[in-house]
C-alpha cells in the first residue's frame, strides 16, 4: 500500500487559497483607507469570520460522516457547548460594566435574583481554563455518548436521529431560565476578549484570522487523521464495520476517538463564532441548525475535508446575499439549491470536480454511497 | 351580599323610585353598573317578556337608542319593541354591552327564571347557574322548583344548588347548613370544594367548620386518585396526537427508508386543507359546518398524498439507494412548501373552527374528558387500524411489502415497481395530511406547524423500531402517557428532556428501538 | 415589476459569483435617497408576528413619500430577512447600517433579537425603534422604545381584575423567557405589597411553542377552586397562545369562571381562533383596533386599502411604528438632517397624536407615554374596552417594584445616561 501524502494537491490549492484569504482580507481592511473603492468593510471582516467558523464546523462534521460513517444529527451541540464556554469567558469580562453595575454577577443573574456566581462559572473569568473548557466540554460529551452508542453498535439512522434528540434536549434545557445561563437571550453584549475590546477594527480582524489558522489547523489534523494508519482503519470501519470487527480491531475505539476530536473541532468553532456575531443563546442547539450543517457538507462534498470547507462557505453566503436581495423569497433560492445539488451534483461540488477532473486514485477514494436507512431494499442479498 | 349593596347604592344616588320599578330604563344604558341592576330587577320582575330580554342581552341583540332609553331586541331581520314585543323600527341604536360582571349576573338571572323551564336541558342548566352564581335571592324559587321536580337527576342538581345557596346564606341554621355538607361533598367537584374551603375558613360553629374539613379530605382524596387517572387519559391524548403524527412518517420512512424532512409539510397542507374546505362551507354551505372535518378528511388525504406524489415522481425516485440524500432534498422541499404556503396564506395564523360535536366535555368516572380529545384519540386509532389493514390486507400492501423488502425481486414477479413507489409515498403523505385535518383543532394552523411535530415524529418512529408500525404505536403511547405522568412533578420542559435522555439510553439497549426487524436485511 | 427585476438581476448576478465585489458595492449609490431600515423576521417562528409590521412599515413610508418625502428627498425604504435568527439579527443590523447606510432602523420583536442588535447600533451608532411591548430594564442611546414598558401594561391590567372583578388569587402563566420573566417578578412584587398572600400567587413557565395545555389548564382549574375568586395573568408568548386558548374552551373554563388577562395576545392572534367560547376573556394594550377615533379609523382603513384585504386586522405594535415613525420624521425636520447624533437629541420631547385620541410624547428615557385600555375579546375576533386609564401614562425603563432596578434612572437629556444611580450618584454603565 502507497503511503498518502499529508497534503495533497487539493489540500496545499485549498491551505494556499485560505492563506490569500487571510492576507488580503487584513490588507483590504486595514491596510487600505476608508472611502477608497477597495476598502474592505469590517462588517465584512467579521461576516468571512463567521463563515470560517462554519467552516471548521463543516469540516469537523465531514470527519465522522465523510471517514467513519457516523451522520450526525447533532454537531450544533458541540458547536454551542463551546460557544457557551467562551460566551461565559466573555461574560466574565464585562465586569462591572453591565447596566446594573455589579462587579460579579452578569445582568441576567441580577434580574433573577441570583446572590452569588453558579458553580459552573467559577474559573470561567480565565481565558486559559475557558480555552480548555471549550475543547473539554463538547469532547467529553462526545466522548461518554460515543462510547455508549458505540460500544452498543448503534448505527445508522439510529445513531443519527438520537444525536439529534440529545441536541434538542441541549436546547430545551438551555431555553430554561433557571440554568444560569441568560435563557434564551443567551449571552450577549460582550466588551472585552483578552483585554483588547470585541467590536475594536483590529480585534475583528485578529479574531478573523484566528478562525482562519484554526481551520488550517483543523484540516491538518482531520487531513493527519485520516491518511494515517488509524485513518485507514476509520475507512474500513465506514465501509465494512462487521467484516472490520472481525479482523480484530475495535471499531468503538477508532469511531469514539474521531467522534471526540470532530466534536473538539466543532467547539472551537463554536468558540471563534460567538465573539465575532457577538451573542450565544439556545437556538444554536436547534436540531435544524444541526442539519443544514449536514447539508453544507453534502453540497460542498462528502469525504473530501475541502468540500465540505467550501460547502459551508457557498451556502451560507448563498443566505447572506439572499436574505438581503430577496427578503420574501429567499427560502425558495435555498431550498431549490438543496434540491438541484442533491438531483445533479450527488457528490457535491468538490466530489464532482474529482469525478470529473481527478486521477483515479482521487476518484476511489470518495466514499460509496452512503447508508444510514436500514437496507430493506437488498434483503436476502447481504 | 355586595351585589345588594351595590343596588341600594345606585338607587340612591340616581333618585327616583321609577328605577326599582322599570329595570327597562336600567337596561338602556352604557354604564355596567347599572345594566346590572337593570338585570337583577328584570330577573325578579315576573315580567313575562323578561326571558326573551334577557337572552336578547346575553346574545349582543339588545339594543338602545341613546335618545330616550327605548329598549329594542334585535329578532332576524327585524326589530321588536323590547319591552311589548311589538314590532318595531328605529335608528340610532346602540348595542347594550356586557362584560364578565355582566355576564354572571345574566347567568345568574337566567337560571333564576328558566328553573321552571318545560324543557329539562335548559332546567339542568339553570340549576348548575344558579349553583355557580350563589345569588342568595334565588332560595325560595330553588326551593319552588325542587319541590315540583320529577326528574330524578335534575332534582339531584336542585338540592346541590340549595345547599350551597343555603351555605352561602348569612343567618342559616346550623343543622341546614350541617346537612347541606354531604350534599356537596356527594358532588365533589372542584366548585364544591371551593364551597367547603370557605366554610372551612370562615363558619362561625366549630362543628360545621370540622364537618367541611372532613368533606374536604374526603373529595381531596377522591380528586388525588381521579387526578392520577386523569394524568394518564391526558398521556393517551398526548399519545394520539403524536401517532397521528408520526404514523404518516412510519411509512414514508419507516418502510421505505426515505428521511423524510418534509413530513411535517404535509401534516400542515392537510390543516390548509381543512381551512379552505371550511371557508368553502361557511361562504356556501353554512349548514354542513358540523361536517366540514369530515368532509376535509378525503379532501386532505387526496391534497397531501397528490403533493407527496409529485415530490416522489419528482425527486425523490432518483434517489432510491441513496436515504441520505433524500434528507438533503427533502429538506430543501419542506423549506420551498413552507415559503410557498406562507406567500400564498400568509404568514398568520388562520382560523378553522370546531364543530359543534368537537367543543365542551364530559365526565366518566369523575375524569372530566373533552369530547375535542376524545374524538382525536378515537380517529387516531382508526387512522392506525385502517392503515395496518392497507398493508396487511390489501393487494396494494402485499406489493408495497414486497417492493420494499427486495425491489428487484418484486419487479422480476411483474410487479410495476415505480407506480408502487409513488402510491406507497402517497399513502404516507395523505396520511400526514390527514392528520393535519384533527391537529387543526388542538394546534396553530400556520406555516410553521409541521415544523412543531417533525422531530418528534422522528423520535416515535425511530424508539418504535423502524418499519414497525406496531412500535411507532407502543412508542407513542409510551412517549405520551410518560410526558404527562412526569408533567405534573417536573414541569413541561424537564419531563420532555428527561424522556429524551431516556430515549438516549433506551437505544443503547436496543439498538433499533422497542421491535426491531430481526434477520440479516437490516445489518447494512 | 422595476424593483422585483432589479432584486433578480442583482440575485443572479451575486450567484453567479461576481458576488465578492458587489457585497460593498451597495455604499457606492449616491445619496439622493434617505434609507430607512426594517429588520424584521419574514420566514421562522416570528414571521408570524413580524411580516405585519414589515408591512405596516412600508404603508408608513409610501405616505410619506406621498407628501413629499422628507427634507425635500424621498424615503426608501430597504428590507431583509433576518429569519427569526437571532445571530442574524446582528449580522443584518450591520449590513442595513454599515452597508446600506440607512438613517434609521424599525425592527426587531423578541427581546433576544433587541438584546442580539444592541451592541451594533451602539458601535455604528445609529439608531432604532422598538415597537414591541418589552419587559423594560433597560435604557439605551440608540435606542427609542415605542412599546409598553411593563408599568404600561400589566400593572394597570392587575388593578382592574383586583378592583372590577375582586380577583384575590391569581396564577401567573408565561413562555420561558426573559419577559415572562420580568414581568411576573415586577406583578409578584406589587400583588404582594398590595396584601396577596404568597399561597395565592402560583407562577409556572412553559417552553416556547408549547402545544398541549392539557394539564396546565387542568392545574389551573383545580388553582382556582379554592374558593376565592381567580385569574389568570398570562405572558404566554405567540405560537403557544392558540393552543392555550383553545385547550381553555375545551375544558370549560370561561371568562365568568377564570378570567385570562394577556399582555402578548392582540388582534393578530385572535384572527386565529375562534373566539366564540373566549368572549369575556381579557388583554391590556395601548391600542385596540376598535377604539372609535378618528384618526384610528382613517388608519384602518388605509391599512385594508394598502393590504387590498378588507378584513385585514390593526394591532397594537402596529400603533407603536405609526407613532415611532412619525416622530422620527417630525424630528429629522426638526434637526434638519439625518445626523443620527441630532436625531438622538431632537427626538426627546417630540410629540406625535396617537391613534386613540390622545398625545404621545416620546421622553429622556426614550420611552414613550401610552394610554392603557383594558379588552375584552368579542365574538368577532375584536376587543371590547372595558376600562381606561386617566391620560397617559409615562414608560418607565426601571421597575420601582425590583430591587436590583429601584434606584436607578434613564435620563438622555438632563443625564445623559441610561442607569443613573440615584444612591450612588453615578452613572452605572458603560
Amino acid at each position: 500500500m502507497t503511503r498518502t501524502r499529508l497534503i495533497d494537491p487539493k489540500g496545499w490549492i485549498f491551505l494556499a487559497a485560505l492563506a490569500a484569504f487571510c492576507l488580503v482580507v487584513p490588507l483590504l481592511n486595514l491596510g487600505i483607507p476608508e472611502g477608497s473603492g477597495l476598502h474592505l468593510p469590517t462588517y465584512l471582516v467579521s461576516l468571512f469570520g463567521k463563515y470560517l467558523a462554519f467552516a471548521l464546523l463543516a469540516l469537523s462534521l465531514d470527519l465522522v460522516w465523510g471517514y467513519c460513517g457516523i451522520l450526525s444529527l447533532g454537531h450544533g451541540a458541540f458547536f454551542g457547548l463551546g460557544g457557551y464556554a467562551m460566551g461565559m469567558y466573555l461574560m466574565r469580562q464585562i465586569g462591572p460594566r453591565g447596566v446594573y453595575g455589579n462587579p460579579v454577577l452578569p445582568d441576567f443573574m441580577v434580574f433573577l435574583n441570583y446572590k452569588e456566581l453558579p458553580w459552573y462559572w467559577l474559573g470561567f473569568d480565565h481565558f486559559a481554563f475557558a480555552a480548555l473548557m471549550v475543547l473539554a466540554v463538547p469532547g467529553l460529551l462526545a466522548f461518554v455518548f460515543g462510547w455508549l452508542a458505540f460500544r452498543s453498535r448503534v448505527t445508522g439512522v439510529y445513531l443519527s436521529i438520537i444525536t439529534q434528540a440529545m441536541t434538542f434536549a441541549l436546547m430545551l434545557a438551555f431555553f430554561r431560565n433557571d440554568m444560569g445561563l441568560g435563557g434564551n437571550n443567551g449571552l450577549t453584549d460582550f466588551k472585552d476578549i483578552l483585554g483588547f475590546p470585541v467590536q475594536a477594527q483590529g480585534t475583528r480582524v485578529a479574531l478573523f484570522v484566528a478562525t482562519g489558522i484554526a481551520l488550517a489547523l483543523g484540516y491538518l489534523v482531520a487531513r493527519f487523521m485520516t491518511v494515517s494508519a488509524y485513518g485507514k482503519i476509520l475507512i474500513a470501519v465506514r465501509d465494512a464495520e462487521s467484516r472490520t470487527r472481525f479482523l480484530g480491531y475495535r471499531p468503538e475505539h477508532y469511531k469514539t476517538l474521531a467522534f471526540t476530536v470532530s466534536a473538539m473541532m466543532a467547539g472551537v468553532a463554536g468558540a471563534l463564532y460567538v465573539p465575532q456575531v457577538g451573542i450565544i443563546n439556545p437556538g444554536e442547539f436547534a436540531p435544524t441548525n444541526s442539519i443544514e450543517a449536514v447539508i453544507w457538507v453534502a453540497v460542498g462534498g462528502r469525504g473530501t475535508l475541502v468540500g465540505a470547507a467550501l460547502g459551508a462557505v457557498i451556502v451560507n453566503y448563498a443566505k447572506t446575499v439572499l436574505t438581503g436581495a430577496l427578503p420574501d423569497a429567499w427560502l425558495f433560492a435555498l431550498g431549490a439549491l438543496f434540491v438541484v445539488v442533491t438531483l445533479f451534483m450527488p457528490k457535491g461540488i468538490v466530489g464532482t470536480l474529482i469525478e470529473r477532473f481527478g486521477s483515479r486514485r482521487a476518484r476511489a477514494k470518495l466514499p460509496p454511497e452512503p447508508e444510514i436507512a436500514p437496507k430493506l431494499a437488498e434483503e436476502g442479498q447481504g | 351580599m355586595i351585589r345588594i349593596l351595590l343596588l341600594l347604592l345606585t338607587l340612591g344616588l340616581s333618585g327616583p323610585a321609577l328605577a326599582q320599578s322599570d329595570p327597562y330604563a336600567r337596561l338602556a344604558s352604557d354604564s355596567y353598573g347599572d345594566i346590572e341592576t337593570g338585570i337583577a330587577g328584570l330577573a325578579a320582575s315576573g315580567d313575562p317578556r323578561a326571558g326573551a330580554v334577557l337572552a336578547a342581552l346575553a346574545e349582543g341583540r339588545l339594543l338602545y337608542r341613546p335618545s330616550d332609553k327605548a329598549l329594542f331586541v334585535k329578532q332576524g331581520d327585524g326589530l321588536v319593541e323590547a319591552r311589548s314585543g311589538g314590532a318595531a323600527t328605529a335608528e340610532g341604536l346602540k348595542p347594550v354591552r356586557a362584560n364578565n360582571k355582566i355576564r354572571r349576573a345574566l347567568e345568574a338571572a337566567q337560571g333564576q327564571l328558566n328553573l321552571v323551564s318545560t324543557d329539562p336541558g335548559k332546567r339542568r342548566e339553570a340549576a348548575e347557574a344558579v349553583f355557580k352564581a350563589r345569588d342568595t335571592s334565588a332560595l325560595p324559587a330553588v326551593e319552588t322548583a325542587l319541590a315540583k321536580e320529577s326528574d330524578r337527576g335534575i332534582k339531584r342538581l336542585f338540592e346541590q344548588a340549595r345547599a350551597a345557596l343555603l351555605l352561602a346564606k348569612p343567618g342559616t341554621p346550623e343543622a341546614d347548613r350541617l346537612a347541606a355538607l354531604p350534599i356537596l361533598q356527594a358532588r365533589g367537584d372542584g366548585d364544591s370544594i371551593a364551597i367547603l374551603r370557605t366554610i372551612a375558613a370562615s363558619d362561625p360553629s366549630e362543628t360545621v367548620k370540622a364537618a367541611a374539613g372532613r368533606g374536604i379530605q374526603a373529595i381531596e382524596t377522591r380528586l388525588a386518585v381521579a387526578a392520577a387517572a386523569q394524568n394518564v387519559w391526558y398521556g393517551v391524548s398526548l399519545g394520539s396526537v403524536l401517532l397521528l403524527a408520526a404514523i404518516g412518517l412510519a411509512i414514508t420512512f419507516g418502510v421505505m427508508g426515505i428521511i423524510n424532512m418534509a413530513h411535517g409539510e404535509m401534516v400542515m397542507l392537510g390543516a390548509y386543507t381543512t381551512y379552505l374546505v371550511q371557508d368553502a362551507i361557511r361562504a356556501h354551505a353554512p349548514g354542513l359546518f358540523d361536517w366540514s372535518l369530515a368532509i376535509s378528511i378525503p379532501c386532505a388525504f387526496l391534497v397531501a398524498g397528490a403533493v407527496g406524489v409529485v415530490i416522489e415522481r419528482g425527486i425523490i425516485r432518483f434517489l432510491y439507494g441513496r436515504p441520505l440524500e433524500t434528507l438533503l432534498a427533502t429538506f430543501g422541499v419542506s423549506l420551498i412548501l413552507q415559503q410557498s404556503v406562507r406567500s400564498i396564506f400568509g404568514p398568520t395564523n388562520r382560523e378553522v373552527g370546531s364543530p359543534g360535536f368537537m367543543s365542551g366535555a364530559f365526565d366518566l368516572f369523575g375524569l372530566s374528558i373533552t369530547w375535542g380529545r376524545m374524538w382525536i384519540v378515537l380517529f387516531s386509532f382508526s387512522v392506525f387500524l385502517g392503515l395496518l389493514f392497507v398493508l396487511r390486507k390489501t393487494a396494494f400492501g402485499l406489493k408495497t411489502r414486497a417492493v420494499t423488502q427486495n425491489r428487484r425481486m418484486a419487479a422480476a414477479m411483474g410487479i410495476r415497481t415505480p407506480w408502487v413507489d409513488a402510491m406507497t409515498f402517497g399513502l404516507g403523505s395523505g396520511i400526514a395530511g390527514i392528520a393535519g385535518v384533527a391537529l387543526s383543532q388542538i394546534d396553530n394552523v400556520s406555516p410553521n406547524l409541521g415544523q412543531g411535530y417533525i422531530i418528534d415524529s422522528f423520535l416515535v418512529v425511530v424508539f418504535g423500531g423502524v418499519g414497525n408500525l406496531w412500535g411507532t404505536l407502543v412508542a407513542a403511547l409510551t412517549l405520551g402517557v410518560a410526558n404527562k405522568l412526569f408533567e405534573p412533578y417536573f414541569g413541561a420542559v424537564l419531563a420532555k428532556i428527561a424522556l429524551l435522555i431516556f430515549i438516549i439510553l433506551f437505544i443503547q439497549k436496543r439498538p433499533r428501538g422497542l421491535f426491531a426487524l430481526k434477520g440479516r436485511a437490516v445489518e447494512s | 415589476m422595476m424593483t422585483n427585476l432589479k432584486t433578480w438581476v442583482s440575485a443572479a448576478a451575486l450567484a453567479g459569483g461576481l458576488a465578492l465585489a458587489s457585497l460593498s458595492a451597495g455604499a457606492a449609490r449616491a445619496q439622493e435617497t434617505i434609507k430607512v431600515g426594517i429588520l424584521h423576521s419574514l420566514s421562522g417562528t416570528m414571521a408570524i408576528s413580524e411580516t405585519t409590521l414589515k408591512d405596516a412599515m412600508l404603508m408608513l413610508i409610501a405616505e410619506q413619500n406621498k407628501k413629499g418625502g422628507l427634507l425635500g428627498k424621498k424615503l426608501e425604504p430597504v428590507v431583509v430577512d433576518p429569519a427569526s435568527n437571532w445571530p442574524l439579527f446582528a449580522e443584518k443590523a450591520r449590513e442595513l447600517i454599515a452597508k446600506d447606510k440607512v438613517s434609521a432602523v424599525f425592527g426587531c420583536w423578541t427581546s433576544v433579537s433587541r438584546k442580539s442588535v444592541l451592541p451594533v447600533f451602539k458601535e455604528l451608532n445609529s439608531i432604532l425603534f422598538y415597537p414591541v411591548q418589552y419587559e423594560g430594564e433597560e435604557s439605551e442611546r440608540n435606542v427609542f422604545y415605542t412599546g409598553a414598558a411593563p408599568n404600561q401594561q400589566a400593572i394597570p391590567a392587575v388593578d382592574y381584575l383586583m378592583k372590577e372583578e375582586k380577583v384575590e388569587r391569581w396564577v401567573l402563566e408565561g413562555t420561558d423567557y426573559v419577559y415572562p420573566r420580568t414581568t411576573n417578578k415586577i406583578l409578584e412584587a406589587y400583588l404582594r405589597a398590595k396584601g396577596v398572600k404568597p399561597e395565592d400567587i402560583s407562577i409556572n413557565y412553559t417552553p416556547f411553542g408549547q402545544s398541549d395545555w392539557q394539564t396546565r389548564v387542568a392545574a389551573i382549574k383545580s388553582f382556582g377552586s379554592a374558593g376565592k375568586k381567580t385569574a389568570v395573568v398570562s405572558t404566554i408568548n405567540g405560537d403557544a397562545n392558540v393552543p392555550f386558548y383553545k385547550e381553555l374552551a375545551n375544558q370549560g373554563l370561561k371568562a365568568t369562571d377564570i378570567p385570562v388577562v394577556a399582555f402578548s395576545v392582540g388582534e393578530e392572534e385572535l384572527a386565529g381562533i375562534d373566539t366564540k367560547p373566549l368572549v369575556g376573556h381579557l388583554a391590556a394594550w395601548n391600542y385596540f383596533e376598535s377604539i372609535d377615533t378618528p384618526e384610528n379609523k382613517a388608519f384602518i382603513a388605509q391599512w385594508q386599502a394598502y393590504k387590498k384585504n378588507p378584513k385585514a386586522v390593526t394591532n397594537d405594535p402596529m400603533e407603536a411604528h405609526y407613532i415611532g415613525f412619525n416622530m422620527w420624521v417630525k424630528a429629522v425636520e426638526k434637526a434638519g438632517s439625518t445626523d443620527p447624533d441630532k436625531v438622538i437629541a431632537a427626538l426627546p420631547g417630540t410629540e406625535q397624536k396617537n391613534l386613540t385620541g390622545g398625545t404621545s410624547q416620546m421622553l429622556p428615557n426614550h420611552h414613550i407615554t401610552k394610554p392603557v385600555f383594558i379588552g375584552e375579546i368579542k365574538d368577532d375576533g375584536q376587543f371590547d374596552v372595558v376600562n381606561k386609564t386617566d391620560g397617559l401614562i409615562a414608560g418607565e425603563a426601571w421597575s420601582k417594584q425590583l430591587d436590583g432596578s429601584k434606584d436607578l434612572e434613564a435620563d438622555w437629556v438632563k443625564l445623559n445616561c441610561g442607569n443613573y444611580n440615584t444612591k450612588t450618584k453615578k452613572c452605572g454603565g458603560a
